[in-house]
Order: structure tokens, then sequence, then C-alpha cells
């Protein structure tokens, strides 16, 4: 346990259970909540987890802004789904795409980071808002290769199909499908490299982020040298990222602009960190899980409101399914300016 | 990296030194050597550009002309990590530590820069446990081993002092530099610095910078004493000479010259 968490226990009671909750959740969500759509939440926190935690390893640990995110997300989403498309539903073919992604994303992260993780923060949001702009484009203007603004459908090797059957008769009264592989796949995964993550913040390395981001000029007074700190934390999470696409990308069969690329999963990313609490990495698992519930159920919730204030004045319109980013805002808000160390920091009683 | 330390050149050397911001030289052609075992104070009236040769030394600023030279290596286009890791040691004058982090870790991460584990990612920290025991250590020797476990923002400004110290003495350099150690220090906290430093003179193979502005420390400790004026290198000697100079009497004491 100690080396599984790499020393960095949750140091709340409440943050803890809600931690295991969460993990039971997610590693039994095909057998305690069967459905589709439920099971379609459940993939997306995997990845959203992974994906949040990465994004963390930036900007809670190292002070790093940056919004070219979910372009690395968007890069390994898309080497699936192009390689897919072009080799075949064949296991080779999903790891050429992987690997080419993987590389492209460390190739791209290194260059951004050392070509500006010299200048000021707001420069480098800056660079990074450009090039992920840039690449949104691109995936959006090279049709023959990414299917534009449609995006990709494709298919994946038959183990991973819905219509797979694995065994004869259904197990707990779940019949075990590909799509049953393709969740624990993508929950092995995310789980396998959120520790991994962890391990990084935890490491001597990661210590070395977080003096960085304390005092960067006294860092480097004492022997490390900031940008070569920087591009290397820019390029592990870059990885990550885009390792969230590339299992985002086994669960959907599908890929395109919404659902990697775009600056509002860019946004939602940035509230979910804020949310859960920046600089620990469970801030991630929180923040991940009741952002993608609250986006999959407040609508659902809102419609019940809003049809039973049927009658009621302003009320029905207030709460209408169609409100529910602006009440997501408002939480936002108020999360924002009662914990302003998030969820996590809260739970952990400090300031 | 050790074949040169050999003795055929002083530790560090500066030829021709200079900065100019805009207009203004702050530092103007200082030439010096400093030998290994020796303590070097240097002197000079408020914004006579102490602290600039310093950075110029320890590399946070660049130099506009002249060179530095550590163990005869020209470092003078080195940044500030290359040099530390070469060997120089920085105390602050204004102190410079990582405030959210606790006193413990302020030290432990310079030890573990000098023990050029900063790039180990796969292993947790707390298990290098020699890396804190050490950190502990020199917070021992600067007594502040009770406060280990506490914000370095939370200090008293005289603790803060003997963090810095201690961050210095954790990176193990050949070359110490000290910025006014002992400033806003209460009279009792004084001594556990000065006598740090003495035992480091003491070790005999360091060699130490101290710009100070007391007269009496710098009886006590310098070797040598040269005098910084308006940037220019003005007074280079042993200290009973230096302080008797007109030169010093008058542009450093702020004596009124003779009658
Ligand atoms: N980064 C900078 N930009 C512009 N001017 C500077 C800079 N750093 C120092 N100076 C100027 O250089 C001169 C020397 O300053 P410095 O801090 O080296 O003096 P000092 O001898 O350390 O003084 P003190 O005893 O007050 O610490 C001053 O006039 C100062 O204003
Ligand atoms: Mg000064």
């Amino acid at each position: 346990m100690q080396r599984l968490l790499s020393g960095d226990y949750p140091r709340s009671r409440v943050l803890g259970i809600v931690l295991v909750l969460i993990l039971a959740g997610l590693a039994l969500a095909p057998f305690v909540f069967p459905g589709t759509r439920s099971l379609n939440v459940a993939a997306k926190i995997c990845v959203f987890i992974l994906l949040v935690a990465s994004y963390d390893l930036l900007l809670g640990y190292t002070g790093i802004v940056s919004f070219a995110h979910t372009m690395f997300f968007g890069l390994g989403a898309y080497g699936i789904g192009i390689a897919a498309t072009r080799l075949g539903p064949t296991w080779s073919g999903l790891a050429v795409g992987s690997l080419a992604a993987l590389a492209l994303s460390a190739l791209l992260s290194l260059a951004i980071g050392l070509l500006s993780l010299r200048v000021k923060t707001i420069f480098f949001a800056m660079i990074t808002l450009a090039v992920a702009s840039f690449f949104a484009i691109l995936a959006s203007q090279l049709s023959w290769l990414t299917g534009g603004e449609d995006g990709l459908t494709y298919k994946l090797p038959e183990l991973l199909l819905p219509g797979t059957k694995l065994l004869e008769a259904p197990l707990l009264g779940v019949v075990i499908s590909g799509r049953i592989v393709s969740y624990y796949i993508v929950f092995a995964g995310a789980l396998c490299l959120f520790l991994a993550l962890l391990r990084v913040v935890n490491s001597p390395f990661g210590r070395v982020l977080q003096a960085i981001r304390e005092n960067d000029f006294r860092a480097e007074a004492i022997g490390y040298r900031s940008v070569v700190y920087r591009s290397a934390a820019n390029c592990l999470s870059a990885l990550a990222a885009t390792a969230a696409g590339i299992l985002y990308a086994v669960w959907l069969r599908y890929v395109g602009p919404d659902t990697t690329l775009s600056l509002d999963i860019m946004i939602d990313i940035l509230l979910m960190v804020v949310i859960g609490g920046m600089g620990t990495l469970y801030g991630a698992v929180i923040g991940a899980t009741l952002f993608v519930i609250a986006q999959n159920y407040l609508q659902d919730l809102m419609k019940l409101a809003s049809d039973a204030a049927a009658g009621i004045p302003l009320l029905p319109s207030l709460v209408h399914p169609d409100r529910w980013l602006l009440w997501l805002g408002i939480l936002f808000v108020l999360s924002v300016y009662h914990f302003p160390a998030g969820i996590v920091g809260r739970l952990r009683g400090n300031k | 990296m050790s074949e040169p330390r050999s003795g055929e050149h002083p530790v560090l050397e500066t030829h021709d030194l200079t900065i100019r911001f805009g207009g203004h030289v702050a530092v103007n052609r200082v030439s010096c050597a400093f030998g290994p075992g020796t303590l070097t104070a240097i002197v000079g009236p408020n914004g006579a550009g102490k602290t600039t040769y310093f950075n110029l030394i320890s590399g946070q600023l660049s130099a506009t002309g002249g060179t530095v030279k550590l163990f005869g290596e020209d470092v003078t286009s080195l940044s500030a990590p290359q040099r530390t890791r070469r060997g120089m040691g920085r105390a602050f004058q204004l102190t410079n530590l990582f405030p959210r982090l606790s006193v413990l870790e302020n030290v432990r991460l310079a030890v573990q820069s000098h023990a050029a584990m900063g790039l180990n990612l796969f292993s947790v920290w707390s298990s290098h446990v020699e890396l804190i025991e050490r950190a502990e250590h020199y917070l021992h020797r600067v007594k502040l081993a009770d406060r280990r476990d506490a914000l370095a923002s939370a200090l008293a400004h005289g603790d803060q002092r003997k963090l810095e110290v201690a961050i210095l003495l954790a990176l193990d350099p050949d070359l110490f530099m000290f910025d006014e150690p002992t400033a806003g220090m209460s009279v009792d906290e004084v001594p556990v610095i000065l006598e740090l430093i003495h035992e480091i003179k003491n070790q005999g193979d360091k060699t130490i910078l101290l710009v100070e502005h007391k007269m009496d420390v710098v009886r006590s400790l310098a070797d040598r004493i040269i005098v910084l004026h308006q940037g220019e290198l003005v007074a280079d000697g042993e200290p009973a000479v230096v302080i008797a100079s007109p030169i010093v009497q008058q542009a450093y004491l702020g004596l009124a010259g003779h009658e």
C-alpha cells in the first residue's frame, strides 16, 4: 500500500472513504451500474481522472498554465482513430497508432517546452493556446485523414466489440461482452497511469517541481535548472494526456473534434482541477468524478425539478435542463469561493 | 572535475568583471583572485556593488564584460545552476526561501541537489532517508532542528537567516558566499552564525567571501579585506592595513577625510 500510493495517503478520513468508494464503484461498474449510459459515464470518469491528474502535474505541482492539454489528449485519440481506419481493426494497428501518437506528443511537448518555457507564464499559456488552436483547425481541415468535423467512426479488434460474447452464461446477471473487456482496459490503464503519476509527484523530481513552483529563482540558485524540470514535467504530462486519449478512443470507437480537441474540454479540465483541489492528485479523482456525473445527470435532475415546478411562475424556466451550464457555473463560483484549496484541501483541513 | 583543482589555479578569479544597468556601472572592472582556505571580507558603503558582484560571480546576473573563473575554468557563460553544481554556494542578503515548504524540505532540496538526485522520477522522496538525515544534521548546526516541520514563511526573521545559511551548508560548496548573514539578527543569534563561518574556515580547504558591515566581525574573521566603492575595487589587503587606510576611513566608514 505504502509503495502503491508512493507514501501519499489521503490524510483525511472522509477523503479516504470517498476515494475507496469511487475506486470500488469504478472497479465494479459493469456489475453495479450495468446500463449502457452509466457504463459510458464510468468509462468517461476513468479517462478524465487520468486526464485531469496529468493536467494537475502541470498546473498544481509545477505552476505551468497550458492550454494545449486537449491537443495531446486529441493526439492520442486520433492516433487510434486514424490507425484503426487506415490499418484496419487489428491489435498491431492499435499499437502503431498508440506509439506514433505518444512519440509525436513527446516531440511536440519537448519542442514547445524548450522553445517557450523560459518565458513568462502568461506567454507560455498564449503559445500553447495558439498551437492548440492550430491543431484543432488542422484536424478539421485535413478531412481525408481525420474525417473533419464529422470525425472518424471505426472498428476495433473483435475482442473489444460489443457483439462479442466471452462467456456463454452471464456472470452475476451481466453478459460478459467485448464492451466489458474494453471497460476494464480503460479502467486498468487509467488506474496504473494514475498510480504512476502519483509516484512521479512524490519522487525527488516531483519535489523539485514544487520547489520551482514556489520560488524558481531559489531553485536555480541551489542547482536545479528550471527549464529542464519544467520541460520534463510538460512532456510527462503530455504523454499521460495522450494515453488518456488512447483509452478514450478505444472506449468510444469514435473520435472527433468535440470529444477531444475542443476548447470546451480544456475549460472542463480546468474546472475539474480547481474544484477537486490543485496540487494534489486526489483532487483530480474527486473533481473528475463530480464533474462528469454532474455533466451527465444534472440535466435529468433539473428536468425532474422543472416538471415538478410546472405551474409556478419563473421557477420552471430557471431549472429548465437547458440552463444546466448556468447552474454548473454557479456551483463552480461558489465552490471556488468557499473552498479555494478545492474539495481535497477543504477535507484535509488546510486553508 | 577534480583535475583542475590541483592548486595551480585560485579557486575563484574575476577579470575586469563589469556590469552596466543602463548608464549606471554597478560593478566596474573588478579583478581579484581568491585562494583556498581563505576568508575575504568585502566591504563598502550601501550601493557600492557588493551584492551585484556576488550576483555576477554566482550567475544570477550576466556580466556586460569580463570573466569569472572557477578553479581556472571560465564559467562566465554558465547559468546559475550550472555554477552551483560546480561548487559555488550562495546565501542571499534578502532572505530567499521556499516559503510554503517546510523548514526541513528547504534544506532537503539543497541536499538532494548536491546528491544529483533531482531527476530521479520513480522512487519516493521519503525513502531516501540519508538525504533527510543530512538535512536534519544541517538544521542542527544552525540550531533550527526544533523548527523542522514549520513552514519557512512562519519563521521569525532571525530563524529565516539561519535557514538561509543551512541551505548554503547543505550544498557543501567549495566557495561560500555570505551576503550580510547576520543582518537584522538579534544579538544572541549572531554568534551561532559567526561560529559556523569560523568552523568552515577552520576546515582549511574552503574559500569564503563575506559581505559584512560590522567591523568587529570583519576584524575577527577575515584574512583579507577588499573594498568596493561605486563599483570599483579601491583597496585590497590585510585587515588592519585596509581598515586603517585613508580611503576606507573616508569611503566606507564615512569619516570626514583628513583634517
Ligand atoms: N537589477 C538591477 N537593475 C538596476 N540597478 C541595479 C540592479 N541591481 C543593483 N543595481 C544598482 O547597482 C548598485 C549596486 O547595488 P548593490 O545591491 O550591489 O549594492 P550593495 O553594495 O550590495 O549595497 P548594500 O550594502 O545596500 O547591500 C545600486 O546602485 C543598485 O541600485
Ligand atoms: Mg547588498
